[in-house]
């Protein structure tokens, strides 16, 4: 049973379609990955899940948390959800705290909400959380304002306080694109560690293939508002079937092995507004034929457990090994 | 062979936070930095936010005056800022920025200030302009008809060769590149790269490539020097440095990146986060993170030397008289 449920989510702004009816599931204490390009909708989805559009978004389909419908149900249903069931953080943590209140104050905010504690309780809550998040010295620095605090500790900020209200899922939006190598390290590691200790399931969205990688079970590979193929993260890092999936690995240059030029994907992300009438990507595709123009392919389950929306994928290869070594540039 | 740019003891200072009952304290983004680069190399400069690096860019580039030290092109001193020579110099090296869309003028179109260069420096007019325009548009892999559009119109991709094709325009011997495909999508990411490459290979145009990501240094750059807090702490060829990083914060840099398939485990991790500039820790700035920091790194400033030939590093524990008090 999982634990939220996705059902043919469309989102449109101003009668353009951005999100073409995703379906996904998430189980209770599972990570998941959610990766694409800018404007993909990989934030998106969550975003219409969770409420979050401007009003002038148009959302259709169906979001279950633990049973619980969210989409056209009222403000209620959601806040009950939002925070306390399904927390979520955001890439610039800077501008999503409040610059003059204190870090204690906004995660005692938090507190109050969700877990109902009062001003003493959640100021030694707080403290808590910010020693549990890795902010040295927590108890003096409760005090402090987010100015004071560098980018990577906002970030912990943040995530101290998406944990107040102790949610079963936290939604990760490219929580560590905005900061330094080491920095970012960091944070995988103590996303990585809070879901161990906590067991809360975790949805990590990235452009980051390494980083997705490196933390989540299963991935959802998204392309123009609809997913591409999904499915365990080795198999599908091991041999990628959608020529996007393909295509993306195929771009990352590399940290060892030969400086050879890179494989791009050519062209662009088409625009919203003038959608090819048939798959997505078969402008880009290079396995293209007249088919792919025409018709889009549904997302339809394969042999190894995967999920698929390609005519003609990239050929499984006959071991699981030799994917590994098809993939190096020739 | 001379070299083409060569910076000697670059320090630059700005006047840190100022207080009504404080003196204002001077911060040293720049702190000392000695640099070789050779016509048609390209040298990567990598760091964490805050190490200088992109101050370091602007200071080769002699847009921004050095506090001490100085920077030789072509074996002469940088004329004097804003000077007539200083602007002649201009068509020689070019700076390709981060943000395609701050760094383009939205009211005009794309041909006009891919020529602007042209116009500025009186290389090109009239019909020769526009033939110049045409095939500087045609390089970079753009259409003749996008010449007439506005920067809002393209994408961030072709924004980006749109910078590109300007910085090309007076054919320089020296482009610094800043982040220029930090903020592009790994698709287009690999197509700005390799067309940086190409454009290189053809008309042998040094580079100096600053960027925070390891993984597109390695594939573009020659040779790459690390900073860490307003110095190199290391420099080597891109195929040694990041294959055997020598200094402790190379190898944890190195081992920070997220590779496809490779999980969390067996990654160096570093305590804390990098040291402001206005309060740098004593001796090797580097001390207070570093797993292996011996007495003597509280103590005195590690030197850059060199370790194997082409090799330098800045790192008490590289240097065998000290080798001794690790175990």
């Amino acid at each position: 049973m999982s634990y939220v449920s996705i059902r043919d989510l469309k989102v449109s702004f101003d009668g353009v379609q951005v999100l073409h009816g995703i379906n996904l599931d998430v189980a209770k204490g599972e990570a998941l990955g959610l990766v694409g390009e800018s404007g993909c909708g990989k934030s998106v989805t969550w975003l219409a899940a969770l409420g979050l559009l401007p009003g002038k978004a148009t959302v259709s389909g169906s979001v279950t948390v633990e049973g619980q419908q969210l989409i056209g149900t009222g403000r209620a249903a959601v806040e009950g959800v939002r925070g306390g069931k399904v927390a979520m953080i955001f890439q610039d943590p800077s501008s999503s705290l409040n610059p003059v209140r204190t870090v204690g104050h906004q995660i005692g905010e938090s507190l109050r909400l969700h877990r109902g504690m009062d001003r003493r309780a959640g100021r030694i809550e707080a403290v808590r959380l910010l020693d549990m998040v890795g902010i040295p010295g927590a108890s003096k620095r409760v005090d402090l304002y987010p100015h004071e605090f560098s980018g990577g500790q906002c970030q912990r900020v943040m995530i101290a306080m998406a944990l107040a209200g102790a949610p079963d899922l936290l939604i990760a939006d490219e929580p560590t694109t905005a900061l330094d190598a080491t920095i970012q390290a960091q944070i995988l590691d103590l996303l990585a560690t809070l879901r161990r200790e906590t067991g809360m399931g975790m949805v990590f969205i990235s452009h980051d293939l390494g980083a997705v990688g490196a933390i989540c079970d299963r991935v959802h590979v998204m392309y123009a508002g609809r997913i591409v193929e999904s499915g365990a993260i080795g198999p599908m890092f091991d041999a990628p079937r959608h020529p996007y999936t393909r295509g993306l690995f195929d771009a990352i240059p590399r940290l060892d092995g030969t400086r050879d030029r890179l494989i791009p994907i050519h062209g662009t992300v088409p625009d919203p507004r003038h959608m090819p009438q048939g798959c997505a990507f078969a402008p880009r595709c290079a396995k293209a034929q007249a088919f792919c123009n025409s018709d889009v392919p549904a997302l339809k389950p394969q042999q190894d457990g995967r999920q698929l929306a390609c005519f003609y994928p990239v050929t499984a290869p006959a071991t699981g090994t030799a994917a590994t070594d098809e993939r190096l540039p020739a | 062979m001379t070299a083409l740019l060569q910076a000697r003891g670059l320090v630059r200072c700005y006047a840190g936070q100022k207080s009504l009952f404080t003196k204002p304290s001077l911060v040293r983004a720049v702190d000392g930095v000695d640099l070789t680069l050779n016509p048609g190399e390209t040298l990567g400069i990598v760091g964490e936010s805050g190490s200088g690096k992109s101050t370091l860019g602007r200071m080769l580039l002699g847009i921004d005056a050095p506090t001490e030290g100085q920077v030789l092109f072509d074996g002469q001193p940088m004329p004097a800022l804003h000077s007539a020579p200083w602007r002649a110099l201009r068509a020689q090296m070019q700076f390709v920025y981060q943000d395609p869309l701050a760094a383009l003028d939205r009211r005009l179109t794309i041909a006009r200030q891919i020529g602007e260069p042209l116009e500025i420096h009186g290389l090109a007019t009239g019909a020769e302009l526009a033939e110049r325009v045409a095939e500087l548009m045609a390089q970079v892999g753009l259409r003749q008809d996008q010449g007439a559009r506005y920067p809002h119109e393209l994408s961030g991709g072709q924004r980006q060769r749109v910078i590109i094709a300007r910085a090309l325009a007076t054919s320089p011997r020296l482009l610094v590149c800043d982040e220029p495909v930090s903020a592009l999508d790994v698709s287009i990411q690999a197509q700005v790269v390799n067309l940086l490459r190409d454009l290189q290979e053809r008309h042998g145009i040094a580079m100096v490539f600053i960027s925070h990501d390891l993984k597109v240094v390695r594939n573009i750059c020659d040779r790459v020097a690390v900073m860490y807090l307003g110095r190199i702490v290391e420099e080597a060829s891109s195929d040694q440095i990041f294959a055997q990083p020598e200094h402790p914060y190379t190898q944890a840099l190195v081992s920070s990146v997220p590779v496809p398939g490779k999980r969390l485990q067996g990654r160096i991790l570093l305590k804390g986060e990098p040291p402001n500039p206005a309060q740098r820790p004593a001796g090797c700035a580097f001390h207070p993170r570093c797993a292996a920091a011996l007495q003597i790194c509280a103590q005195s400033v590690p030197p850059l030397q060199p370790t194997a030939p082409a090799r330098r590093a800045a790192c008490h524990l590289l240097d065998a008289s000290h080798a001794g008090q690790a175990a």
